[in-house]
């Protein structure tokens, strides 16, 4: 039997029907649900008289809208001040309630960022196919299986039939080779790999992540890596199961128990690449060759490392790209050749499904310890990706470390990442975020993302100014 | 459905590269739980010089005079041309419901985003792509000319200009035929409803932590 990627093994495992024009219909195992993307689709199933195929697939929760202050979120889904917002939230409320679906609501423990609590409730596991309206569904890629996002006809698509209609996307590999150097994290090792293959390298491609360096990673920096995938353009990123997947997902809420475990870890055992499996394309990056990332334009691609400048586009030799990029320094008002160690900050965000985890709170905690926020950065806010990660920082006084240091400690929610709530960016204010896009107007109408890691957003809000953090937690 | 077969119209400039669903349509007008009305807010924080709101009456806002959605020539237009990676970040199919409640059918690049790429074909929008040279070649032309006006027939997968060159295209068979018949992707899948029934048992039998685990 020829030798299979891991993208062509969980592709074959679901593979309903192939069809002759090269379209097949693929089933899907779990189908997450926001308040966002799902409205127009449920309306589509009362409208056609249909119900779900499977209510057990789907599990839903509203993240996008909800507030994320304390006196806000006090009176459940009544504290939320914007009526439009509510009506969304309310919405979802009903059509899980109507059509018997699991529903995380606003103020249940368990809420939070879909991909946030996804993996964490053990409602995604190896092996898997899971899809939900938002294109950061790549994230559960993390525990291999095949996520990604899908728009509103497809979440009543799935809803209505368990599967898709897809058409089998390239392998690609990308490799980081080595070790990292101490300080540099898996989202500066994210944003490295878009800087090198652009935010359109990885369209039309299933990507794996290989290497060494994933190969140490943890289950949280492997989210914030696959996560990002489709910011380099690519809907589904994964990394293969090892003991780090497994141990993972252990005693997680909806994964098997008992004998049913034991069948479980057997057949994820498999889900890897197999030795000489073949790759359309192959990216090798160096993990020592990768500083701390700091984004300065209006593309996920524009990323530069902490002790770079600004580029210049008059080097830009691509006329297009030179057009961008002339764009991307007018509306950050930025110059080229400028450091990006002189960039002044107004806020900052920790947060998103990108980097709300534990791991992420606490590396954030670690670098503000003993500190205290820059007088002239005017917010600080750390947003935890659900109720769970929440409790747990709270457990480990994580959240009277930041409060101590005059950042704000919030509830779950996607937060200023979009700004679909009331967090976002004044006009013409700097943010270093943790967040995954930095298109214009993102994260406030004229907001101005830099995209960092939680350590090095950390250290910008103490500093008012973007630092190394390896330097910052020496000083 | 609506179906696509031949459209001749005006054509529209966005011209850049990477336009992201942010741009096509931004955060604050997905809060609608209904899939109509985008169309006056599509491009919103380039056509407009204020900060729109949802729900907001449209006809009294500034307009930015510089943005080509603005201008007389390109009212009415049906066709977008653009550059590469159009639709670029988020799943929003609020993306497509704008362009077409705006009145576009169809949008020209040299490539497209994958999620944004897909979720068109469903809303009987045709994403069509051609070569970089092509693309650069139709700017100049749409440029030159007032009204400028091209055909798009997805029958015989051809784009012909107002001087009669013709442009083939490819596109998948399956979702030509759904867009050239206006075909609703849900019935014809319910027809395979055996064979997914089929699937799902075998699959309940070999992976039976994949069921039942969420309840309420």
């Amino acid at each position: 039997m020829a030798a299979k990627t891991l993208y062509d093994k969980l592709w074959d495992a679901h593979l309903v029907q192939q069809r002759d024009d090269g379209s097949a219909l693929i089933y899907i195992d779990r189908h997450i649900v926001h308040e966002v993307t799902s409205p127009q689709a449920f309306e589509g199933l009362r409208l056609a008289g249909r119900k779900p195929w499977r209510v057990d697939s789907v599990l839903a929760t509203p993240d996008h809208n909800v507030p994320t202050t304390v006196t806000e979120r006090a009176s459940g889904i009544s504290g939320i001040e914007d009526p439009v917002s509510l009506i969304q939230v309310q919405t979802l409320d009903d059509n899980c309630d109507e059509f018997g679906i699991v529903e995380y609501k606003i103020n249940d423990r368990r809420q939070g960022i879909v991909h946030v609590i996804g993996p964490e409730s053990g409602a995604c596991l190896p092996g898997m196919t899971i899809v939900c309206g938002d294109s950061h569904t790549a994230t559960n890629g993390a525990l291999g299986a095949l996520a990604h996002g899908i728009g509103t006809s497809e979440v009543e698509h799935v809803l209505a039939t368990q599967t898709l209609v897809a058409k089998k996307m390239n392998n690609m590999l990308i490799r980081v080779d080595g070790e990292l150097v101490e300080g540099v994290t898996p989202k500066d090792v994210v944003l490295a790999i878009i800087a090198k293959i652009g935010t359109a390298g990885g369209t039309g491609y299933a990507v794996e992540f290989g290497g060494d360096v994933f190969r140490a990673m943890s289950m949280e920096g492997r989210m914030t890596v696959c996560n990002m995938a489709i910011e380099a353009g690519a809907r589904a990123g994964m990394v293969a199961v090892d003991d780090i997947t497994i141990d993972y997902v252990k005693g997680r809420a909806y994964a098997p128990t008992g004998e049913v475990w034991e069948r479980a870890v057997e057949a994820w055992r498999d889900l890897k690449s197999d030795d000489g499996a073949q790759f359309d394309e192959v990216v090798v990056l160096n993990g020592a060759d990768i500083m701390p990332q700091v984004s300065w334009g209006t593309s996920p691609e524009m990323v530069v490392g902490v002790h770079d400048n600004v580029p210049d586009p008059a080097q830009e030799p691509d006329a297009v790209k030179r057009d961008g990029m002339l764009r991307a320094l007018e509306y950050m008002g930025l110059n080229a050749g400028q450091p990006i160690a002189d960039i002044k900050l107004d806020r900052v965000f920790i947060g998103s499904c990108t980097n709300s985890r534990i791991e992420d709170i606490r590396a954030a905690a670690e670098v503000v310890k003993g500190r205290k926020k820059a007088d002239s950065v005017k917010q600080a806010m750390v947003v935890p990706g659900s109720g769970l990660v929440k409790a747990q920082a709270e457990a480990e006084g994580l959240d009277k470390i930041f409060v101590a240091a005059g950042f704000e400690w919030r509830e779950p929610g996607c937060s200023m990442c979009l700004a679909m709530n009331a967090d976002k960016l004044g006009a013409g204010e700097h943010c270093a975020s943790t967040s995954n896009r930095n298109f214009e107007g993102r994260q406030g109408y004229g907001g101005r993302t830099h995209l960092v890691s939680p350590a090095m957003a950390a250290a910008a809000g103490v500093a008012g100014h973007f630092v190394d953090v390896r330097e910052f937690v020496r000083t | 459905m609506k179906p696509f077969t031949k459209v001749t119209g005006i054509v529209a400039p966005m011209d850049r590269a990477n336009v992201d669903t942010d741009m096509i349509i931004p955060k604050q007008f997905l809060k609608s739980i209904k899939r109509t009305g985008f169309g006056k807010n599509l491009f919103d924080e380039l056509r407009y010089l204020d900060v729109g709101q949802p729900d907001q009456e449209c006809t009294g806002r500034p307009l930015n005079q510089d943005f080509p959605l603005n201008q007389a020539r390109f009212q009415g237009a049906e066709i977008l041309l653009t550059r590469k990676n159009f639709g670029c970040g988020s799943s929003r199919e609020h993306a497509p419901w704008a362009l077409d409640d705006y009145g576009f059918r169809c949008v020209i690049a040299p490539s497209f985003a994958d999620i944004f790429y897909n979720n068109c074909f469903k809303n009987g929008l045709l994403p069509l792509v051609l070569s970089e040279a092509v693309v650069e070649q139709l700017f100049q032309q749409m440029y030159q000319t007032d009204g400028y006006q091209l055909t798009v027939d997805l029958q015989n997968q051809q784009v012909i200009t107002p001087a009669g060159e013709v442009f083939d295209f490819e596109v998948d068979e399956f979702r030509r035929h759904c867009l050239l018949n206006g075909l609703d992707d849900i019935g014809l899948t319910l027809e395979q409803a055996d064979a997914i029934k089929a699937y799902e048992a075998k699959r309940r039998e070999n992976a039976p932590w994949l069921f039942d685990a969420v309840k309420n």
